[in-house]
């Protein structure tokens, strides 16, 4: 109980910092719509062979993998939060007070989550003129899957920098990480379109099954395994990874 | 009010070949009584920030025990905790927070209500006379504001114990004044304060108690004028930088004179700092006259001579050999 109350606190005044930036979260959408407006139309022709015979088919090839795209940088950068909180000490004087510590990470974390979620609803809704229809419940969904998403690309951002310890070694690690993990997921080009090799080695890459599952969704067929079987490699691995960043973060105290 | 012994701390630096370990506190003992004012002065590295780190649960000890207000460090930092408040160096601020905001939140991770965090917030807000700047962004603030909001938050549960890790580190001088104003006021409404300081002035006008750390260990400990006095009777300085050569003797003035003046009877010790001479003494007063004539008398002409009491740099000096002024 005391760290779901905890937990609300930090989320509450993270998001209450972010809301106080909005700058700052209009300007971290630019990339995604330009993505949206400028590259889904080259999948319209790409993918003609594929079923995709309009831009809604693009669009709905396309969005799922923004989200991920998304997710993955957005959580892998939130590294950079948790370094500058410590930096300026705004760490050390929660951990003064009695509050959970484990809810210190955890609200942090939540605040990205919230965060893209709220820029895949604008992401959606800017991809309504261009044709994207998808049903709301699997919508919705898609938006659950990728909080799980965003939780352990945060978490593992988090590991990366409670080991690291400084913001260019943790940028460096970052990039070299999120770019094959986004390219072997699809997030740009379906793998269908990749080459068997990269195929095999991306069934290796627990986004690929997280993009697949979403594609899944957001073609109505909910009924597919891969939507049950990337949302559980989600969970798990989230679960693992924060399990993971909270006895970092927890080592020097108890 | 604190109690500890052999506290110690080491760290690991450096990785592979040049890894090694640094004994930033290396056995520390000291008490604290209730009320009272006590400093850590030492320079940069000295092991005072870890020392506080370590009562304030934020670092984990090697070795050694401490109780705070009657409660094991060790045992139960949980509940440590809620008899501390503890103020780092760093600010511990966002910039795009506001006083208000941050105070509230807080008073909220001690775990009160909404409305008793906004009451404490409030009653922050009027001690330290944040109201002014209340609800504008942290960024705007001068360094002084800042440095006060800090303490608030660091009080905002009214601990018994606050620890201040050096409370006025880069403030300008009437700042300096006000934030000693502030500790003063924590203490006359029950507080017991732990300070670290590398400011001479601070230890001697804020502190009760001071401990003179270095190395990681405590070299000296006791009032401010109780330290003075083991520094028997008068410092004298020699500067010998502009002295002026009468006869054919080299400028290598520096050691001949140190060397001759220690030599006299009425000298008990002596140290050189940046080319000043400082010459332990009973009398300031009859020793001016006769270390002239020395000086003269060997044709060296000193650029300026000054009395005065000893200070908390020349305890410093005379524990470790080193001025905390260089």
């Amino acid at each position: 109980m005391k760290l779901v109350r905890d937990t609300w606190l930090i989320f509450q005044q993270e998001v209450g910092l972010m809301v106080r930036n909005p700058v700052m979260v209009a300007f971290s959408l630019a990339q995604p719509i330009t993505y949206l407006v400028l590259f889904a139309p080259f999948l319209k022709v790409v993918m003609v062979d594929r079923g995709a015979s309009s831009y809604a088919d693009a669009y709905r090839i396309y969005v799922p993998g923004l989200f991920v795209a998304m997710g993955l940088f957005g959580g892998l950068f939130a590294g950079y939060g948790l370094l500058s909180a410590l930096r300026a000490g705004i760490i050390d004087r929660c951990r003064v007070t009695p509050v959970s510590r484990t809810a210190l990470l955890l609200g942090r974390a939540l605040m990205h989550v919230c965060l893209n979620v709220v820029q895949a609803v604008i992401i959606t809704l800017v991809a309504l003129p261009f044709g994207l229809r998808v049903h709301l419940g699997n919508l919705l969904i898609s938006y659950a899957l990728l909080s799980v998403m965003v939780l352990l690309s945060t978490s593992i951002s988090y590991d990366i920098a409670l080991l690291v310890r400084n913001e260019n070694s943790l940028g460096v690690l970052v990039n070299t990480v999120g770019q094959p993990i986004s390219l072997l997921a699809g997030v740009l080009i379906p793998l269908v379109l990749a080459p068997l090799w990269i195929q095999q080695v991306a069934v290796w890459n627990p986004f690929a099954w997280a993009t697949n599952g979403m594609r899944a969704l957001f073609n109505g067929q909910i009924g597919q395994p891969v939507v049950w079987q990337g949302a559980l490699i989600m969970i798990g691995l989230a679960a693992v990874s924060l399990v993971w960043s909270s006895h970092l973060f927890n080592r020097e105290v108890s | 009010m604190i109690e500890a012994t052999g506290l110690r701390k080491s760290y690991r630096v450096g990785r592979g070949r040049s890894a090694g370990t640094v004994e930033a506190v290396r056995g520390v003992d000291f008490a604290v009584a209730r009320g009272e004012i006590v400093g850590f002065l030492g320079p940069n590295g000295a092991g005072k920030s870890t020392t506080m780190r370590m009562l304030a649960t934020l670092i984990r000890p090697d070795g050694g025990r401490a109780t705070i207000a009657g409660v094991d460090l060790l045992r139960a930092p949980a509940q440590v905790r809620r008899q501390i408040g503890f103020v780092a160096q760093a600010s511990g601020t966002y910039d795009d927070s506001t006083a208000r905001r941050d105070l509230v939140l807080q008073a909220r991770l001690y775990g009160f209500g909404k409305a008793e965090a906004q009451r404490r917030a409030e009653a922050a807000i009027g001690a330290f006379q944040l109201g002014d700047f209340a609800d504008r962004r942290i960024r705007t603030y001068s360094g002084g504001q800042r440095r006060r909001l800090d303490v608030a938050l660091g009080v905002i549960h009214s601990p018994q114990v606050i620890f201040l890790d050096e409370p006025t580190a880069g403030l300008d001088p009437p700042s300096r004044v006000r934030m000693w104003q502030e500790v003063r006021r924590l203490r006359a409404e029950g507080m017991t304060v732990f300070l670290t300081t590398h400011y001479l002035d601070e230890a001697d006008t804020l502190c009760d108690r001071v401990s003179i750390i270095d190395g990681g260990l405590i070299v000296a400990e006791g009032t401010p004028s109780d330290l003075k006095r083991e520094i028997s009777g008068d410092v004298v300085a020699v500067d010998l930088n502009r002295a002026g050569v009468v006869d054919d003797v080299t400028d290598n003035d520096l050691p001949v004179a140190t060397k001759l003046l220690t030599e006299q009877p009425y000298v008990h010790s002596s140290e050189v700092v940046d080319g000043t001479l400082r010459l332990y003494v009973d009398s300031a007063a009859t020793a001016i006259p006769q270390i002239m004539r020395t000086l003269l008398g060997r044709g060296i002409e000193p650029g300026a001579i000054e009395a005065r009491r000893p200070s908390l740099d020349d305890v410093f000096l005379a524990k470790t050999g080193r001025s905390l002024e260089e």
